[in-house]
């Protein structure tokens, strides 16, 4: 078998795994889901009966398990008790924020880790290589959300002598109309301003981190002598030489990281109230909203299986190396 | 190589496994860092466990509570009271309790779940090898936090949900961590020698590949703890804790909700967020000391 072949099968096992999980999750753990549905309201026997032939659950379990797959496959992930409406159609609403967000500070993490990973890496134990490891360290043990909250008690709300200089929450200004016109950009811009900057601080150290050792791996090369015997100035030979052979596992890093996003992205846009699939995680959460749940569920890890099955053919591609073994 | 291998440099009267466990306490006692953590989550048990000699639990009852709401730190409230009236100073020490105590809960079952199927794994080989891992890399590539969510939510509010949650979530790193130790410690002689004996695989595995592969398992512990607290803070968060308790999560959860952002209540804030910082600091130096000192090739 070829080795992208493999890789797609792997990644077909985990997404079996995975419906496997949300089936015991979400249909064999809750004790009683029609209670669950009905949370409390007197329901007569003959309602209760309706309920159960409804949901399936006078089924054996292979063949419940069976309807899920072939749901699920459909895209047909039920239907929300909070909204009335079906999963599927909120969580399609719901995922462009959620990208707009993971995109941007995606980007914003990778120039700023990137910058400091490899300017700390190429002098390691320098002022600025122990500063930026420290702070890095500092940002992993807080959690995610605090920090987004300190931001916007800070920048929101305005402290001391801080003006409130960004919107509080949301993604616009309730009442301006959408489109694409640039006030309405400009207004989406400032409203992502906090929610970014929370993720940014969270994942840049992980570019930082992989930067600076791969920048010091590199370091021990011959190829170095040769550029510094030609006469190359150190700047022309870091960027020119070392950056771009260092560059490789961060490449890979940017798929890999999706799984912090997902997580990263569910306590930052509850913090922020951004209309994204992680403050619809949070929505469902408050009532419980089991199907809603299990939809951002299955949806948040499928996307992780495919992105790292995109790191993992990525890497081969980029590096001969891995091609040819 | 571990300790026990090596020739003991204290009387040869001492058994092997004393030895070694001296020449650690002296490696761990001469690390500053790993020292200074000790210290910081020291102080920090005992004004836990000191809490109820000093703090009624009426003055946490949101009823009872007699000082006034949302006030900055004064005298007699040194960091201020929340919207209830209840001394934010008071809150945040209880809240110590329930973090730690789910924090340590959880990593104690994180720990015999994945030592237990790292051991296994690595012990057995083949197909229960290749089943095992292949469960364990799925868990490790899917993000955690919907996984704990969906189990959370489904098992219903309160302190043993999450704390099952967060095993059940954070185990497949120490599997894997301990397979490759299990391997590592059967590849030498005295496993060899041990089954020449006679003995059996359960003999094996407890007598002779446990206590060697159990300085990895603490290591992986120190740091899951750390992890472990931030998790049960988050999910507390979410709204997945035992609403009536008093804890950090909850302190945060409750200062979101009720206003203390939009009047600019830091003193509110900042607390609970700094005792995580500290405690998941104390944990993490700890942990990397003591990663350090059992294998320093792994130390750069």
């Amino acid at each position: 078998m070829t080795y992208l072949g493999r890789k797609i099968a792997a990644a077909l096992v985990s997404f079996a795994l995975l419906l496997v999980v949300g089936f015991v999750i979400f249909s064999l753990m809750p004790s009683d889901p029609v209670a669950a549905l009905t949370r409390g309201r007197p329901t007569s026997a003959k309602q209760m009966a309706f309920l159960i032939k409804q949901l399936g659950l006078n089924q054996p379990v292979w063949e419940r398990f069976g309807h899920f797959v072939a749901n699920t496959l459909q895209g047909n992930l039920g239907y929300s008790w909070q909204f009335q409406a079906p999963v599927s159609t909120l969580i399609m609403q719901r995922l462009w924020p959620t990208l707009l967000l993971m995109g941007s500070s995606t980007i914003v993490s990778i120039a700023l880790g990137m910058w400091l990973g490899i300017r700390s890496g190429w002098r390691p134990g320098s002022l600025l290589d122990r500063t930026s490891t420290g702070t890095a360290i500092t940002l992993w043990s807080v959690p995610t959300f605090w920090l987004g909250i300190i931001l916007l008690v800070v920048f929101a709300s305005g402290l001391g002598p801080i003006p409130a200089i960004f919107p509080a929450g949301g993604m616009s200004t309730p009442g301006t109309a959408g489109g694409l016109t640039p006030a309405h950009i400009l207004d989406v811009a400032r409203h992502l301003v906090l929610p970014c900057l929370t993720l940014v601080l969270v994942i840049f150290a992980q570019y930082q981190m992989i930067m600076r050792s791969s920048m010091i791996d590199e370091q021990g090369n011959a190829y170095l002598l040769t550029a510094r015997a030609k006469g190359l100035r150190d700047d022309d030979v870091r960027r020119k030489h070392v950056v771009p052979n260092a560059l490789l596992p961060s490449v890979t890093l940017i798929f890999l990281q999706v799984g912090t996003m997902v997580s990263g992205a569910i306590t930052v846009e509850t913090v922020y109230s951004w209309p994204g699939l992680g403050y619809l995680t949070y929505q469902a959460l408050q009532i419980p909203d089991l199907p809603l749940l299990e939809g951002t569920f299955l949806v948040f890890s499928a996307s992780v299986i495919v992105f790292n099955l995109i790191a993992d053919v990525l890497y081969r591609y980029l590096d001969p190396r891995v091609r040819r073994s | 190589m571990t300790a026990t291998s090596q020739v003991p440099a204290v009387a040869a009267s001492a058994p092997p496994r004393l030895v070694a466990f001296r020449r650690f306490a002296r490696a761990f006692a001469a690390n500053r860092t790993a020292m200074a953590g000790l210290l910081i989550l020291v102080a920090i048990t005992l004004l836990a466990i000191a809490a109820p000699l000093f703090i009624h639990p009426s003055d946490l009852n949101v009823i009872s509570a007699t000082g006034p709401s949302l006030a900055p730190p004064s005298a007699r409230y040194p960091l201020g009271t929340d919207q209830a009236g209840r001394s934010v100073l008071d809150l945040l020490i209880w809240g110590t309790r329930p973090s730690l105590l789910i924090g340590v809960i959880a990593t104690v079952l994180t720990m015999v779940l994945g030592s237990l199927i790292g051991l296994l794994a690595g012990h057995y080989g083949g197909a229960t090898s290749r089943v095992l891992m292949a469960i364990t890399d799925w868990f490790i590539a899917l993000p955690a936090l919907p996984l704990a969510i969906a189990l959370a939510a489904v098992l219903g509010q309160g302190d043993s949900s999450i704390t099952i949650a967060i095993a059940v979530t954070s185990w497949s790193g120490t599997a894997r961590l301990i397979r490759a130790q299990t391997l590592a410690v059967e590849a030498r002689p005295f496993i060899e020698r041990a089954r020449a004996l006679g003995a059996r695989d359960s003999q094996l595995l407890v007598r002779q590949v446990l206590p060697n592969v159990a300085p990895f398992i603490l290591v992986s512990g120190t740091l899951t703890i750390a992890s472990a607290i931030i998790s049960e803070t988050t999910l507390t968060f979410l709204g997945l804790g035992n609403p009536t308790e008093v804890s950090w999560g909850a302190m945060i959860n409750q200062a979101f909700n009720q206003g203390a952002v939009t009047s600019g209540a830091w003193w509110y804030i900042l607390p609970p967020g700094i005792a995580i910082l500290i405690v998941v600091l104390g944990f993490t130096l700890i942990g990397r000391a003591v990663e350090n000192i059992l294998n320093p090739r792994m130390a750069r």
